[in-house]
């Protein structure tokens, strides 16, 4: 009963665990809650007993000197080094967990401006401020920042990630959350002045009520299909041509593979790589191609973008090539699933907008990956 | 620093027997006074280096990201002007230098004459830089003007003729960002040399007046630490910023 | 070594001479070389702005009241940014160096005065000077950046005076790095004769540790602060993204100063908590060298952590890895201190006098402070807790319970010595369990908003976190009117304390064998030291009493 009590009264100060890794931190930091909380009683226990045992006294005299004690110096320096090192490998294995992008997760693409978060959905759902995502699937959002730096946070995830602008890079962070509610979305980064209005919500839905409310919305096709549309558009296909003969690489079942550079670098063409290649085509230039590409920076925007990125992706490789990429500290290749394309396998036909309903989680082939 | 060249105003009004009338009254001896100076100079450039460590490090951080850039950018600058500046410099340390043993040997007339010298050949660097500066600017290349572009205007850039050709907005605003790496890491050099040669002036003006002795002359020994530190960070910038993948 | 009631000496109106009453009239004062006469210079500006920076907290708390916020977002943010900078740069960082550092660490030492004098009257200028930047961009709208100025927000989006705070904390660097040099050159050239390194009161290793960082650090804020303002006025610069800029560039600048800053606030109240500690239990400090020594590994490893504040800023997993793991490095000699320091009342003569209430406050407030900091540097756990509420209850309960207790304890201990009266005890005594109370009701209640996922700087708020935020204002409420007792003892106790004799608390330590307060030049005779450092034989019961021996 007592014990009942007492986790109840815990529990309101913990926010609900709705992700697979909120236990872990959580039993961190009861742990270190429990230390903390032995250490001050120590202390003060000794402070007090002291206080009390060696009051001043009317004509007492000078107190022996004490020097100090190499042994017991050496103990409580001993001791909490270990103990450091206990925690420290304990906050790390959390972080990697946290930091490591599971390849089986499906992708959700956020744009952070002042002051609201997008959101858009592979199947062209877009929402403002609020997102819907299924239980026990994982997601990965890709997350980029239209002004300044945000935080994507969501207390009931213990997920947390600046999304920083520039051209080089998208933030990723993942979650699989474990709990069918709606959760607080806060930005965790003082971006300005309605910093405190830059929230959201989080709803986590059953499988089947995310079916449903994914058949609800998406009037103008999935993100690859608009992004088909702006590859048109802008008049990347006359150059990226899928036959391979125009001036530019051929970008069919180009991502997630080894690109090999100028200069004898190599690269992972990610969705950071996309990017960087629309932005600053100068920064990477494939092997054997000119530096012909002009900037697209000022000219699309973080939303367009990440429909572009889904488009490269939607026209991936259907099968993770067998020399799959192994470059970078920990990238093993692993097996993932097949993409499941909206339509056929071939690249998405430069039209746009052809269905609005195709239920398409394009399920990534991205390898793992860290930051 | 300009304040501790003055602090022996403080000259000791206590006439305690045999002090030397310029050792200030909180100090115990001569030898006690110039180890505090020489230490407090010492740190000071300390504080220095951090200082320009900083830069240093945006530096090495862009270089690293934009090589490229860097090295198109590093070819508008004018070699043969920031080579004849580096010896300018490394020629004002030695004036310095010779300042500094003739105040050791008590030779105030010297003294007077290498430390104005060492203005003097300041004088030189700055005013080429002067030249350097409106350069970029006439060129179009200052990264605070709105009319900045890249290549640079009505100048050919030695090397990198493929890339540059192209007026891709990224790889400029990257050439940007060396040039505004350029105008602070020089101007802020500039900034020292302008307070040095001020004191340099003061200093010259007390010699010539017959303040310095063989006994005493550690703001002149204190000075030449700062003036050879101030060129050491030239020694520097020099390859950084004018040999950015330069070949022979 | 005679006592110091017996050579006291007097002026031709009979009064005893002190520094206080070599010379009077603004010129006295303002032109002053005296270390002591700047040390009061710098505690009446460092007073005031820890005044003006506690009424924008509790403009803050006000403002928590309620979760739609009492006032515009707008006007929150330029409150909380104001009350940052000013706590930050113009209360914590000179507070114990540039007021009791400069006022005892020639005295501790047996010197007349700092190395440079002038100097230090200098940086006492530079300090007003870069205030004076400060307080014209708070009266001309303010900044709303928060005081850690994150780019791009602050060097493009921000239409706020980032450019006048900006140069005002770039001149106050000015100020700390001068204090820092003059620290260093006098401890390491104008000790007393026989006063050797490991016979150093433990506050002057603590300063001198301090300056070793202040040195090292606070030109790299300057610089950073330099390029900031350099990129707000040309509209060009290298944090800015649109150019290929890295942001995270600077908050690896900012931080390389800013976490060690950490150090240089809670170093120099560390070094008051030990002569504390010992002189109010009559015991040396426990494993003295270690206590030293750790104040210099403290300041050390303060320079390998700034990465623990950017474990989610996308920097690379193994960097967060790395900076986690030299994090728990530094929680190693804190450790040692807090042990070493509970030791050290063992078998003492524990006084209950206000500066050892201070002392005791300090210890446990820092062990949660301490402990907590663990929490954050685990890299895992503060990918949750990082820009929340967590953090700012930590942070504080280090800087206020650690650092402002540090300093109101020290500014009991020696304000007998400084000003040669005594404060009501039984005032002073109230006003700390006052303080601590109201400070534990501030703060604890922010750990347990944080990890329930309030963030930082937040104007508004969802209502489930409002009552925590009352108890947290409630809380405010109390320790502002525990300071305002303080404050109001303290300037009475100047006409109407009793009068303090040289050595009213039979402390050891060479600050105790002069008049209080010193003349002008601190000792009439040069001292020898021949004992080491909280030897309590060497107490003279005459200086104790003020009664000269028969």
């Amino acid at each position: 009963m007592m014990i009942h009590k007492f986790l109840l009264g815990m529990s309101m100060l913990l926010p609900e665990q709705a992700s697979s890794y909120a236990a872990d931190v959580d039993n961190l930091y009861l742990f270190l809650v429990g230390l903390t909380v032995f250490f001050t009683v120590l202390i003060t226990a000794a402070i007090v007993y002291f206080f009390v045992k060696f009051r001043r006294r009317a004509n007492d005299p000078i107190p022996a000197h004490i020097e100090g004690s190499v042994l017991l110096e050496s103990i409580w320096s001993i001791i909490p080094f270990i103990i450091s090192l206990f925690i420290f490998a304990w906050g790390a294995k959390i972080y990697l967990e946290q930091y490591t992008i599971p390849n089986d997760a499906t992708d959700i693409y956020v744009v952070g401006k002042q002051w609201m978060w997008k959101f858009q959905h592979p199947e062209g759902q877009r929402e403002i401020n609020e997102v819907h995502i299924p239980i026990g699937k994982k997601v990965r959002f890709v997350m980029a920042s239209e002004d300044v730096i945000h935080s994507f946070y969501v207390p009931a995830f213990r997920m947390k990630e600046d999304v920083v602008p520039g051209p080089n890079r998208y933030s990723t962070v993942w979650c699989e959350p474990t709990m069918t509610g709606t959760f607080h979305i806060f930005c965790a980064e003082y971006c300005g002045t309605s910093h405190s209005a830059m929230i959201g919500t989080v709803t986590v839905m059953s499988e089947k009520d995310y079916q449903v409310w994914l058949s609800g919305g998406a009037q103008q096709g999935t993100m690859a299909e608009r992004g088909a549309a702006l590859f048109s558009q802008y008049g990347c296909v006359t150059c990226h041509k899928s036959d391979a003969t125009g001036q530019c690489p051929k970008l069919e079942g180009i991502y997630g593979t080894e690109v090999l550079l100028e200069g004898g670098q190599k690269a992972v063409a990610d969705d950071s790589y996309i990017r960087e290649s629309v932005l600053s085509p100068m920064a990477k230039i494939v092997l054997g191609y000119k530096p012909l590409m002009p900037s697209f920076q000022g000219q699309v925007s973080e939303e367009q973008l990440q429909q572009l990125v889904a488009y490269i992706k939607s026209i991936g490789p259907a099968e993770t090539p067998a020399a799959a990429p192994k470059a970078g500290a920990a990238a093993p290749a692993a097996k993932a699933p097949p993409i499941m394309m909206s339509g056929s396998p071939e690249p998405a036909p430069v039209a746009p907008t052809t269905t609005a309903t195709t239920p398409s989680p394009a399920a990534s082939s991205q390898p793992v990956q860290k930051r | 620093m300009s304040n501790k060249v003055k602090s022996d105003e403080h000259s000791s009004a206590h006439g305690h027997g045999g002090r030397h009338p310029r050792l200030v009254h909180h100090f115990d001896s001569m030898e006690q006074q110039n180890e505090a100076g020489n230490f407090g100079m010492w740190w000071f450039l300390l504080t220095e280096i951090m200082f320009f460590g900083g830069m240093f490090t945006a530096y090495t951080v862009y270089r690293h990201m934009y090589f490229d850039a860097f090295a198109a950018a590093s070819g508008a600058l004018d070699i043969r002007w920031g080579a004849f500046n580096t010896v300018v410099l490394i020629t004002s340390s030695l004036t310095m230098a010779l300042g500094v043993y003739h105040a050791q040997m008590g030779n105030n007339k010297k003294l007077t004459m290498f430390l104005l010298l060492t203005v003097l050949l300041g004088g030189v660097f700055l005013g080429v830089k002067y030249i350097e500066y409106s350069a970029k600017f006439t060129e179009h290349i200052f990264p605070a003007a709105s009319n900045f572009q890249w290549p640079p205007y009505e100048k050919p850039v030695a090397g990198h003729a493929e890339t540059q050709q192209l007026a891709d907005p990224v790889f400029t605003g990257h050439v940007k960002i060396y040039f505004f790496l350029y105008f602070v890491l020089t101007g802020f050099h500039a900034t020292h040399m302008i307070i040095g040669m001020g004191i340099l002036l003061v200093l010259a003006w007390q010699s010539w007046k017959g303040k310095f002795s063989k006994e005493y002359h550690s703001y002149i020994e204190l000075f030449g630490l700062y003036w050879h530190f101030v060129d050491i960070v030239w020694i520097f910038l020099f390859p950084l910023l004018y040999l950015v993948d330069r070949h022979l | 070594m005679k006592s110091a009631i017996s050579q006291q000496r007097f002026n031709r109106d009979g009064e005893p001479q002190t520094y206080l009453n070599n010379g009077h009239g603004l010129r006295s004062w303002f032109l002053t070389k005296d270390h002591k006469r700047i040390a009061m210079l710098y505690l009446v500006s460092v007073a005031f702005f820890f005044a003006v920076g506690g009424i924008y907290a509790l403009l803050i708390r006000i403002n928590l009241l309620a979760p739609n916020g009492l006032f515009e977002s707008d006007t929150y943010n330029r409150i909380f940014t104001t009350h940052g900078i000013i706590m930050v740069f113009f209360f914590l960082v000179p507070a114990v160096p540039a007021v009791l550092g400069n006022f005892l660490l020639p005295i501790m030492i047996g010197a007349k005065d700092l190395a440079f004098p002038k100097i230090n009257l200098l940086s006492w200028y530079l300090y007003i000077f870069g205030a004076a930047f400060t307080v014209i961009a708070v009266i001309a709208g303010g900044v709303d950046t928060g005081w850690t100025f994150y780019t791009p927000y602050s060097s493009t989006y921000s239409n706020s005076n980032v450019l006048l705070a900006g140069v005002g904390i770039f001149i106050v660097g000015f100020s700390s790095i001068l204090t820092g040099l003059n620290f260093i050159v006098t401890v390491h050239t104008m000790r007393a004769p026989g006063l050797t390194w490991f016979r150093l009161p433990l506050f002057v290793w603590a300063n001198y540790a301090t300056s070793l960082v202040i040195m090292l650090s606070t030109p790299v804020l300057a610089i950073t602060v330099s390029l900031l303002a350099i990129e707000r006025v040309a509209h060009v610069g290298i944090f800015d993204p649109a150019i290929g800029g890295d942001p995270v560039l600077f908050q690896h600048m900012f931080w390389f100063y800013s976490h060690p800053a950490v150090y240089i606030m809670v170093l120099p109240a560390m070094g008051v908590i030990s002569e504390l500690i010992a002189n109010m239990s009559k015991k040396n400090v426990f494993g003295y060298k270690l206590v030293a020594m750790s104040s210099l590994a403290i300041g050390v490893f303060g320079f390998l952590v700034w990465g623990h504040h950017l474990f989610v800023s996308t920097q690379s997993v193994y960097l967060g890895i790395i900076f986690s793991f030299l994090s728990f490095a530094v929680a190693i000699p804190s450790a040692i201190k807090v042990f070493n320091w509970t030791a050290t009342l063992f078998k003492g003569s524990i006084s209950y006098d206000a500066p050892m209430l201070y002392g005791l406050g300090f210890i446990g407030l820092f062990l949660i402070g301490g402990m907590t900091g663990l929490f954050v540097a685990a890299v895992g756990l503060d990918v949750h807790l990082t820009d929340t509420y967590f953090v700012i209850a930590h942070f504080h309960y280090v800087m206020v319970g650690g650092s402002l207790m540090g300093f109101l304890g020290g500014m009991h201990l020696w304000w007998p010595k400084m000003t040669g009266r005594m404060y009501p005890e039984a005032w002073a005594r109230a006003a700390m369990v006052i303080q601590f109370v109201g400070f534990n009701l501030t703060f604890f209640p922010q750990f347990i908003l944080g990890y329930l996922g309030m963030p930082r700087r937040y104007a508004t708020y969802p209502p489930e976190f409002q009552v925590l935020h009352i108890f947290s204002t409630a809380g405010a409420t109390i320790l502002a009117i525990g300071m305002a007792i303080t404050i109001c003892y303290l300037i009475w106790s100047l006409k109407k304390g009793q009068r303090a004799t040289p050595n009213p608390w039979g402390a050891a330590g060479l600050e105790w064998m002069t008049t209080s307060p010193p003349p002008t030049e601190n000792f009439y005779e040069t001292p020898v030291v021949t004992w080491e450092a909280y030897d309590f034989t060497v107490v003279r019961p005459e200086d104790v009493t003020g009664m000269a021996a028969e």
